[in-house]
């Protein structure tokens, strides 16, 4: 099949790190849609003009990643909350 | 190894080609050595930065195919056709020469032998990078964890790290290693053909009685496919966890 | 300076500018596949084309409906933001203007709004007067999913991005809303021409 184009947050890995400071692939984050919980590295990740991140479970938007003009800018509206592992 | 040192590497380091091994006709292994290597597990992947003179960078993933090694960090890499990263690492790269990278990153995706099994690892093509991380930590931890592996190839041609991957099945003990070929099948094959389906999952995998952890890494196709019939057939959905690469890698 | 890699170039060199390539763009022969979500499989039973919104009457088009309408085939070149250009793409599709033709409606703009949730923004003007379609055909075969089928909206003289895909409806608004990408710092208008790409360009 040609139409599964997403790869894993593990993709993300780098920005996330750029962000947040640290490794988040192992994070939990907590759908806004459905409140499931899943590793970040478990979401899947569209590329296009961004990066749009969906839930594994419901399919929506969790975080989307656009670097404009070299500065990268990470939306958090469709987490409800992200846990880093201790 | 201490989550500490795993968090202070974040920054992107200047890493000399120390040595490199042409595994098939596309396909190079290079060993990178990094400064100020904080070590990594089994899975984990780096960042790899290309510059061009005018400015214009690329830059893509790689999963480490190594267990860790003081500062010494290997990749293997396929040259995609129309990539823009991959001919330069597989074609245009020598010992000696410096490349840019950040890592170890994707804890998501990581194996060590205290994490137990049994291990269920599968793999397409260069997907077998990580996996192999993961089989040599195995091995030179002398863990009796057992092991699995299936390896899903377009044709002879294609088997990365086929002399040792050999060895190890001939030699050692709890690890079964099984190819199948997708296009064609080497002169005299007498083994496997065709995809990972779910037919091929339910005679060679673990059970899921056995609980087993496992790794599928390879073209999101595949990956889709196998992580899928892994979970129809029964299996924990929390523990098959899926590395996928995109088209966009190249 | 920061670190170069050598003998490092990039694949695609911008073309020079000219009146075909806008500034910033490279040409590609392939048709790179980009998305922010799955692509969504519509049975050809079940696609509607809407027009709603501030309309006097909404309106509903079904696969034949719509396929029976008066199309065109053009030949564009498309800009996408992430820096590629496709010359001379081939595509069959119905005018908007033959959607909206006997429709009374005082909106300014619109939102096209694509299965799967996809959407995105324009003034109504750059919808009409012959500058967009709602294609279905491309290369002269069946427009197929990765690329926006069964029907997807084209609007050449925009950053495709604006070209929403798997479109379901074109909503009329009397004012602007920002769309997917838009609501995410991309430019509310996109023209590839004055290198709009960001919000603030």
């Amino acid at each position: 099949m040609t139409d599964a184009i997403h790869v894993d947050g593990n993709a993300l890995g780098g920005l996330l790190i750029e962000v947040f400071g640290r490794e988040m692939t192992d994070a939990r984050g907590c759908c806004a849609s459905c409140g499931t919980v899943n590793p970040l590295g478990a979401m899947r990740v569209y590329r296009s003009a961004g990066d749009v991140i969906r839930c594994p479970t419901c399919g929506n938007v969790t975080i989307v990643a656009v670097v404009i003009r070299e500065r990268t800018r990470v939306h958090l509206g469709g987490v409800r909350w992200i846990e880093p592992v201790a | 190894m201490a989550r500490a040192a795993v968090l202070r590497r974040l920054t992107w380091a200047i890493a000399e080609v120390v040595h490199l091994v042409d595994e098939t006709p596309r396909v190079r292994s290079l060993t990178l050595d990094v400064p100020d290597w904080p070590g990594h597990l089994p899975g984990h992947h780096i960042d790899v930065r290309l510059t061009a003179e005018d400015g214009y960078q690329a830059g893509r993933q790689y999963s480490i195919a190594t267990p860790t090694d003081g500062t010494r960090v290997t990749i293997t890499v396929e040259r995609l056709d129309d990539g823009e990263v991959s001919p330069y690492l597989t074609d245009v790269l020598e010992v000696g020469d410096s490349v840019e990278l950040r890592g170890p990153i994707g804890g998501y995706f990581v194996w060590e032998p205290s994490r137990g099994g049994p291990l269920q690892l599968v793999a397409g093509g260069s997907g077998i990078a990580p996996l192999m991380a993961m089989l040599r930590a195995r091995l030179q931890a002398r863990s009796d964890v057992p092991v699995r592996m299936l390896l899903s190839w377009r044709s002879g041609e294609d088997v990365i790290y086929a002399d040792e991957l050999n060895a190890v099945a001939r030699d050692a003990t709890g690890i079964e290693i099984t190819h199948t070929f997708t296009r064609s099948a080497p002169d005299g094959w007498t083994g496997r053909t065709g995809r990972l389906d779910r037919e091929a999952l339910a005679e060679l995998a673990w059970t899921p009685s056995e609980r087993p952890l496992a790794y599928v890494c390879g073209p999101t196709g595949l990956v889709e496919a196998v992580a899928s019939a892994l979970v129809d057939l029964g299996h924990d959905p929390g523990r098959v966890l899926a590395e996928r690469f995109g088209p966009t890698g190249g | 300076m920061s670190f170069i890699s050598r003998g490092f170039q990039r694949r695609q060199a911008p073309a020079a500018p000219s009146d075909r390539v806008p500034p910033g763009q490279y040409v590609t022969r392939d048709f790179p596949v980009l998305s922010a979500g799955p692509t969504p499989r519509i049975g050809l039973d079940d696609w509607r084309l809407e027009l709603v919104g501030e309309v006097d009457q909404p309106l509903s088009w079904s696969w034949q409906e719509f396929t029976a309408l008066p199309a065109e085939e053009i030949t564009v070149d498309v800009h996408c933001v992430t820096k590629w250009s496709k010359l001379d793409t081939a595509w069959t599709g119905v005018p908007v203007d033959a959607l909206l033709d006997g429709v009374e409606t005082s909106a300014g703009f619109a939102v096209a709004h694509s299965y799967g949730g996809y959407t995105t923004n324009l003034p109504l003007d750059d919808l009409t007067g012959g500058k967009a379609w709602v294609a279905y055909r491309y290369d002269g075969e069946p427009l197929e999913p990765e690329h926006g089928g069964p029907a997807r909206l084209l609007v050449p003289h925009l950053y495709f991005w604006k070209s929403a895909k798997w479109l379901r409806a074109l909503e009329l608004r009397a004012d602007d809303a920002p769309g997917f990408w838009e609501g995410y710092g991309y430019h509310n208008y996109g023209d590839p021409w004055r290198e709009q790409r960001y919000s603030g360009d």
